[in-house]
């Protein structure tokens, strides 16, 4: 019987199932962080336990470091209290932890895979929600809560259900300035935030045959947000070339033989799904958020709705919450709206593609005057990969401020904050309430290149315009 | 690990509206600067609840009528977005035993089971009903009987669903895995010398 990547993994996986009828899944490699991790080893301590598989589980920290202060002890001994903390759990427990002396340091997302540790065929859990990254080679990847980090940090497994299929296909070229961040913006406008409770999502077709891993990730980095648990597309030559040579990567004739496995993990032709939806990537534009949900996303030449042309009640209370509070007028265009801030960098858009696809368009031109413009690599390897190109000379010369590695103004839990309603056009992943710092602070989610044609002109822009993309 | 049997939750409620509460909403992420959950209650929906100043704006949760309130209910999704668990432990540490909502965003709904604390589903329009009635008297006293699948409130009964096997999981004390997973090992062992990425 012909099978999905999904169930071969996850049959592979299963050590057995439990009382209740869910399956005690193996967890072949747990990421960890500063944030969700710190309780988890508490409750092991308080459960006398011990980590089964230390040479399966790899600490990184990203969300408390500064980005602007390199030297420790932090000025928030808060940051500093969970840098120790993640430290003394590593090395009590044996954890290799990817900490900024080791160079290897960065958003948990990125250094997965950067260090060839994200695999094919494997499944992945970390105590965060944009797990569902590491999907992007063909792995199963869950974001999970601190209970489940101590239950895989004891068993190596969790409970779990199996999910539902839905395969989606988007085929043919993407316009001159439509990105990867513009294919997941649009899907989950389309399905909405919900539209993936159940599902793991299979991306494919030829535009994701055509992408490269990074782009994949942008991707796959999103599908948390359109409600599905977990996001994959099936590994193929793109995927082994990208992690032949890395650190964590099979060696020599192991090489040849974990290949030939990992290929064996891809969806059959044929397989079941349970549901199919297909794009046609020649619809997508660039995409921006106007609200408060990433699935509240226009294409930049559109009008931001109003309440009347609500498709229910639902929707027009939600219209009405998020025009409130992103403080835009109804039914005007999105484009040409003033914004205080852009921020180029997070897990969804803070790698090298994504800072050379900006240098390149930005190169000799200037922020707007009075707009902060932050670039903050995800990992201290990308910020290398950067300097040793010239990027960030680029970018610093535009007028953004370079930063050592971290989530920065992702989220608000380091020093880099949105102040009072300030608007940001950001390349990250989330446009809550208050998500980027303060409490009426507001967030435009867009592709790195949009970031950037926003930051040169001083608000949100349509990027083929700004650069004069060609058709 | 004995655990409770969970098979119903009574108590009074109290209604956050809307649809769509995310995480970042229930606890925003600064509170997360923490390396336990202990006093994560005090900051359950702050940014909603509290003036930049630390003074209350007008919230169901600083409603005097409802600070007796063990129930939490809710819209649609709710719990989207991050996957931390610093939210139900808030919701926990609050004083809430149980959530009733449309239905629950995936992680926060484990999570929550983890916890012991049920969520249950139920139709908007029940919702609505059981709100309704809670806001006439907030002394109204909610069941949520996980075990017949059912919501009590003033002579009234509303169906719920929990799903089936977070509703086994309560009703018969094994809501946390932990003990469980444990008694697996042997058998994760076996799985995972089929699996060469596992080697040591
Ligand atoms: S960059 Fe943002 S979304 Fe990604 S892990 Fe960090 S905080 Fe989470």
């Amino acid at each position: 019987m012909p099978k999905s990547l999904f169930e071969k993994v996850w049959s592979a996986h299963t050590a057995r199932t439990l009382a209740n009828g869910q399956t005690q899944l193996i967890i072949g490699t747990h990421l960890i962080h500063e944030v969700t991790s710190p309780q988890a080893f508490g409750m092991l301590r308080d459960l006398g336990l011990k980590v089964l598989m230390p040479h399966r589980t790899f600490a990184t920290v990203d969300h408390i470091i500064p980005t602007n202060e390199l030297v420790e002890p932090y000025k928030d001994p808060l940051a500093q209290a969970m840098m120790d903390e993640v430290r003394k759990n590593c090395a009590e427990f044996g954890i290799t932890f990817f900490d900024r002396a080791t160079g290897k340091q960065g958003i948990v997302h990125i250094v997965g895979p950067e260090q060839g540790i994200t695999q094919p065929g494997t499944t992945i859990a970390c105590g965060d929600s944009h797990t569902s990254t590491h999907g992007a080679f063909g792995a199963i990847a869950f974001g999970i809560g601190t209970s489940q980090v101590r239950d895989v940090l004891a068993t190596q497994t969790m409970a779990l259900g199996a999910l539902k299929v839905r395969r989606i296909e988007v085929n043919g070229k993407l316009r001159p300035g439509v990105y990867a961040k513009d294919v997941i913006l649009h899907i989950i406008r389309m399905l909405g935030v919900n539209g993936g409770t159940g599902y793991a999502y299979e991306y494919a077709g030829s535009t994701f045959d055509g992408f490269s891993m990074e782009e994949r990730m942008t991707v796959c980095n999103m599908s948390i947000e359109g409600g599905a648990r977990a996001g994959y597309v099936n590994p193929d030559e793109t995927t082994f070339a990208y992690l032949k040579g890395r650190p964590y990567s099979p060696k020599g004739a192991a090489w040849d033989s974990e290949v030939a496995r990992w290929k064996s993990f891809a969806s059959d032709p044929g397989c079941h799904y349970d549901d199919v939806v297909k794009i046609d990537a020649a619809d997508i534009a660039p995409t921006v958020t106007w609200g408060i949900n990433p699935g509240q996303g226009i294409s930049i030449t559109e009008n931001v709705p109003s309440p009347e042309t609500a498709t229910s009640a639902d929707d027009k209370a939600g219209i009405i919450e998020a025009l409130a509070y992103m403080k835009l007028p109804a039914g005007a265009p999105i484009k040409g709206t003033k914004i205080n801030v852009a921020f180029l960098g997070s897990c969804t858009n803070g790698r090298l593609s994504d800072f050379q696809e900006v240098a390149k368009y930005i190169k000799g031109r200037k922020v707007a005057p009075g707009i902060k413009a932050i670039a903050v690599p995800g990992s201290q390897i990308v910020a290398l990969q950067c300097e040793k190109l010239g990027l960030d000379k680029i970018l610093t010369e535009a007028g953004f401020e370079w930063r050592a590695a971290g989530c920065s103004m992702c989220l608000a839990m380091n020093p880099d904050k949105l102040i009072g309603d300030q608007l940001c056009a950001s390349s990250s992943n989330r446009n809550f309430k208050g998500r980027q710092g303060s409490t009426t602070g507001r967030t435009l989610l867009m592709s790195p290149v949009m970031v950037a044609a926003a930051a040169v002109t001083g608000s949100v822009a349509d990027a083929r315009e700004v650069f004069a993309f060609t058709n | 690990m004995a655990l409770a049997k969970i098979t119903s939750v009574s108590g009074r409620a109290v209604t956050v509206p809307g649809n769509d509460i995310d995480t970042d909403r229930i606890i925003p992420a600064r509170f997360m600067k923490c390396v336990t959950f202990d006093g994560l209650g005090e900051f359950l929906f702050y940014d909603v609840r509290k003036n930049a100043d630390g003074t209350d704006r007008v919230h169901p949760l600083n409603d005097a009528r409802f600070k007796a309130a063990t129930i939490l209910i809710s819209g649609a999704n709710f719990g989207c977005g991050s996957s931390r668990e610093h939210a139900p432990q808030a919701i926990q540490k609050y004083g809430f035993k149980a959530v009733i909502a449309e239905n629950f965003a995936e992680i926060f709904f484990g999570n929550s089971v983890t916890l012991g604390i049920p969520c249950a589903c139920a139709k908007r329009e029940d919702i609505a009903k059981i709100s309704a009635a809670v806001e006439k008297d907030p002394s109204t006293e909610v069941v949520i009987d996980v075990a017949k699948q059912e919501i009590r409130f003033a002579g009234q009964t509303v169906p719920a669903t929990f799903r089936e096997t977070a509703r086994d999981a309560l009703v018969n004390g094994r809501w946390d895995a932990i003990g469980e997973l444990l008694d697996g090992i042997p058998a994760v062992k076996e799985t995972a010398k089929k699996l060469p990425y596992l080697a040591a």
